[in-house]
């Protein structure tokens, strides 16, 4: 009895350390990416009318499977709320978090998390009724506040109030969905979170003329995809995905003329970038071709921006500081080299 | 004789298997280790994991600041203020929440309780209803439902504004009942008394003291003359008249009292987005209030009916022939002998009336498992910490509440001597 107890401990025991080894390896035995996403929030994770996973942070999962896998549908989606997307991380239940997470100090350090990137520079804005005439974040003293719990949003409005001297009353919500709800029926006055939730909230509501976003950005949230700690070869694979994505706008390479330029072209980092020239994919251990999956699963960066969020979306965000570097924005990538 | 002819042979470690007299200490002794193997291991393997992740056990986050606000809070709390004191905020209004939730139930119960056995064919039935509908709907949906229907049908506070204003207050301008919540009106002290700081930790408004004092010692001088009326009475068979006494005792002081502190009513008042002054009781808060005392009530009322039909009906029939009418039957003789059957069940559901109230976060109500183990967590990442202190809570609650209804269980079980 006592034996078979020690024997099962020391097996399990040796399973778990086996599974936090490396994730590159797992994520190949197991044949797909297991990606942690919003509960539900359009343009940037939502399943469509058919339950397919679509959206913003949905391409960068689907481009780290093109990338691992060479497939950009082997990836299964685990959807996270604010509170539980960490410990879903940390747990290993994810392999890595899509999920406009802001890229802060403690997160990046005390959560033991590693961001591999910004993909999206926001910040924290509210909307409101415009039938309360409010014309900025300035004249909100007394009001009611949705926000979504477990964010940084809730630490950033405690500030913003505190340093303005104004009160308000926060009414902690966990989902969007619970969110809108009361803003809608009005038992708050405002909803805040990310401009670019705000916009995509906005977008699905039935009357978005009724709604104004007021002009203030109370705060810098550099969202990003992350993964755990203490596993250099993902976060790097993490990293210059989402870099291969940026440069790929840089240079020009579409989901359309992806094959063709890899065959070959003039421009020497393009060539190293999609594996026709040096061996940049095995040092990260992947295929040489692994930057074709990737940019072909859905375009660069530009065009799933444009697909999901873009100004022809109902989202209808601007590119703004979310533009190519070239185009006087902060996307920016290191070279491949 | 036949113990003479037992051989007497020395112990020896085969007999701790074969002997019965000692076989079962064996196997009990083996069991402990194996259990007590198990915990160690599973205890060593946490921690062992986690300082594998970089994150050892410790409880020094608690001194941070926690940087995020609460809405309703009992004590002194900023965001500026510990992640101690916002779980204490919550640990709090789970309290509150407890309290007035196990009370309100309790009187639902009691009285759904006792209809239900009515001879009126439509009360009892109407009962029957009630009981099986919110026993066999989970506990979570209704909290849901209740907070839906309240911010949903009630009017927002812009439907007070204006000339064509379609919401009214209630009771003179006094009360406003709106889907943020209920807006009733607070005492106010012109000559207030002050704070008392307690442990340096909060404070305790002196003018609510002196007022708790001054009833108390009220309450106590009517007790002491009804006792007295008790003795007359039973000496001399007349009882005397004392109600005006008691009532002037009761309230002359506190009268006095309330006059002397300048005593006023603050009104809630629309004032921008919000009102503002008064009480403020939160759509969350009573939509949970509500919500879990119909469903617990539910319960109660089904423990009171198996207490009442627990009394013989021998003793209904003793008190009728003695002249005594139903109701007073029901509150002299049925219930308190129904009680005894009444308490134990009453404890559990009062405890999962307590556990059940960390649902609170399905509509955004802060109680304990709202800032401990939700934004507290969330913002340190403390979450094996978190969650053992939140457990603590919990337990510590659970235990206390169980222990004082055990007290009162012993005092009213029947004496056997």
């Amino acid at each position: 009895m006592k034996r078979t107890l020690l024997v099962s401990a020391v097996a399990i025991a040796g399973l778990a350390g086996m599974a936090t080894a490396a994730t590159l390896d797992d994520v190949r035995a197991k044949g797909f990416v297991q990606c942690g996403v919003s509960t539900g929030l359009v343009g940037f994770a939502a399943p469509d009318a058919d339950g397919n996973w679509d959206g913003f942070d949905v391409a960068f999962c689907r481009a780290m499977a093109a990338a691992v896998l060479g497939d950009p549908s082997a990836v299964k989606f685990t959807p996270t709320t604010g509170k539980t997307r960490f410990t879903a991380l940390a747990s290993g239940e994810v392999d890595l978090l899509a999920r406009n997470t802001t890229w802060t100090f403690s997160r990046d350090t005390d959560l033991k998390q590693t961001f591999v990137g910004v993909n999206y520079y926001d910040g924290q804005g509210f909307m409101t009724h415009a039938s309360l005439g409010v014309s900025s974040a300035h004249e909100l003293d007394g009001a009611t506040i949705c926000i979504q719990t477990g964010t940084t949003t809730e630490l950033n409005l405690a500030d913003f109030f505190r340093a303005n001297s104004m009160s308000y009353e926060p009414v902690p919500i966990e989902t969007n969905a619970e969110a809108r709800q009361q803003y809608l029926s009005e038992a708050c006055d405002v909803y805040t979170t990310d401009r670019s939730g705000l916009a995509a909230t906005r977008a699905s509501l039935e009357n978005p003329d009724d709604h104004v976003v007021l002009p203030e950005i109370i705060s810098k949230e550099p969202l990003g995809p992350l993964v755990r700690h203490g596993d250099d070869q993902w976060a790097d694979i993490g990293r210059w995905v989402l870099n291969a994505l940026i440069t790929a706008e840089e240079k020009g390479i579409t989901a359309a003329n992806v094959v063709e330029m890899a065959a070959g072209t003039n421009d020497p980092e393009v060539n190293r970038l999609l594996g026709s020239e040096g061996d940049l994919g095995s040092m990260i251990g992947l295929n040489s071709d692994w930057a074709v999956h990737v940019i072909s699963a859905g375009g660069n960066y530009g065009e799933i921006f444009e697909r999901n969020i873009g100004s022809d979306t109902p989202i209808g965000l601007e590119r703004g500081v979310n533009a190519l570097w070239t185009d006087g924005g902060l996307i920016y990538s290191p070279p491949f080299r | 004789m036949t113990d003479r002819t037992l051989p007497q042979r020395s112990f020896s470690v085969g007999m701790l298997l074969y002997d019965t007299r000692y076989r079962a200490m064996t196997i009990q002794v083996v069991a402990i280790m194996c259990f007590m193997l198990l915990v160690a291991w599973l205890i060593g393997n946490t921690i062992q994991n986690l300082n594998a992740l970089g994150k050892g056990v410790s409880f020094g986050f608690l001194n941070q600041p926690a940087s995020y606000d609460i809405n309703q809070r009992l004590i002194e709390y900023t965001s500026r203020s510990t992640h101690l004191r916002a779980s204490v905020v919550g640990l709090l209004n789970t309290l509150l929440l407890a309290v007035m939730g196990c009370l309100l139930a309790t009187v639902i119960g009691v009285f759904v309780g006792v209809l239900r056995l009515s001879h009126n064919w439509i009360v009892a039935r109407l009962m029957t209803v009630y009981i099986e509908v919110f026993r066999n709907v989970p506990v979570l949906l209704w909290i849901v439902f209740a907070m839906a229907i309240l911010i949903d049908t009630l009017p927002r506070p812009a439907d007070f504004r204006g000339e064509n204003a379609t919401a009214s207050m209630y009771f003179g301008d006094t009360v406003a009942l709106t889907n943020r919540g209920l807006y009733i009106p607070e005492p106010l002290f012109m000559n207030s008394l002050g704070d008392l700081p307690v442990l340096g930790v909060f404070e305790i408004s002196l003018d609510l003291l002196a007022f708790v004092l001054v009833l108390g010692a009220g309450l106590w001088a009517t007790a002491r003359i009804r006792r007295r009326a008790d003795r007359i009475q039973e000496d001399t068979g007349i009882r005397p008249v004392t109600w005006h006494w008691r009532i002037l005792l009761l309230a002359g002081p506190t009268a006095f009292l309330l006059y002397i502190l300048g005593f006023t009513l603050g009104l809630p008042e629309l004032k921008g987005f919000n009102f503002k002054g008064g009480i403020h009781m939160r759509n969350s808060l009573i939509a949970l209030w509500l919500a879990l005392s119909l469903y617990t009530a539910a319960f109660i009322a089904e423990a009171v009916r198996a207490g009442i039909m627990a009394v013989s009906k021998g003793q209904t029939e003793a008190a009728y022939s003695l002249g005594l009418r139903p109701g007073r039957t029901m509150s002299l003789v049925i219930l308190p002998q129904a009680l005894r059957v009444i308490i134990p069940p009453l404890i559990s559901h009062y405890l999962n009336l307590t556990k059940n109230s960390s649902l609170a976060i399905a509509v955004g109500y802060m109680d304990v498992t709202g800032t401990l183990g939700g934004i507290t967590l969330n913002q340190t990442g403390r979450e094996l910490e978190s969650i053992l202190l939140l457990m603590a809570c919990y337990l510590a609650i659970s235990l206390s509440v169980s222990a004082v209804l055990n007290w009162y269980n012993d005092r009213v079980r029947l004496k056997e001597r």
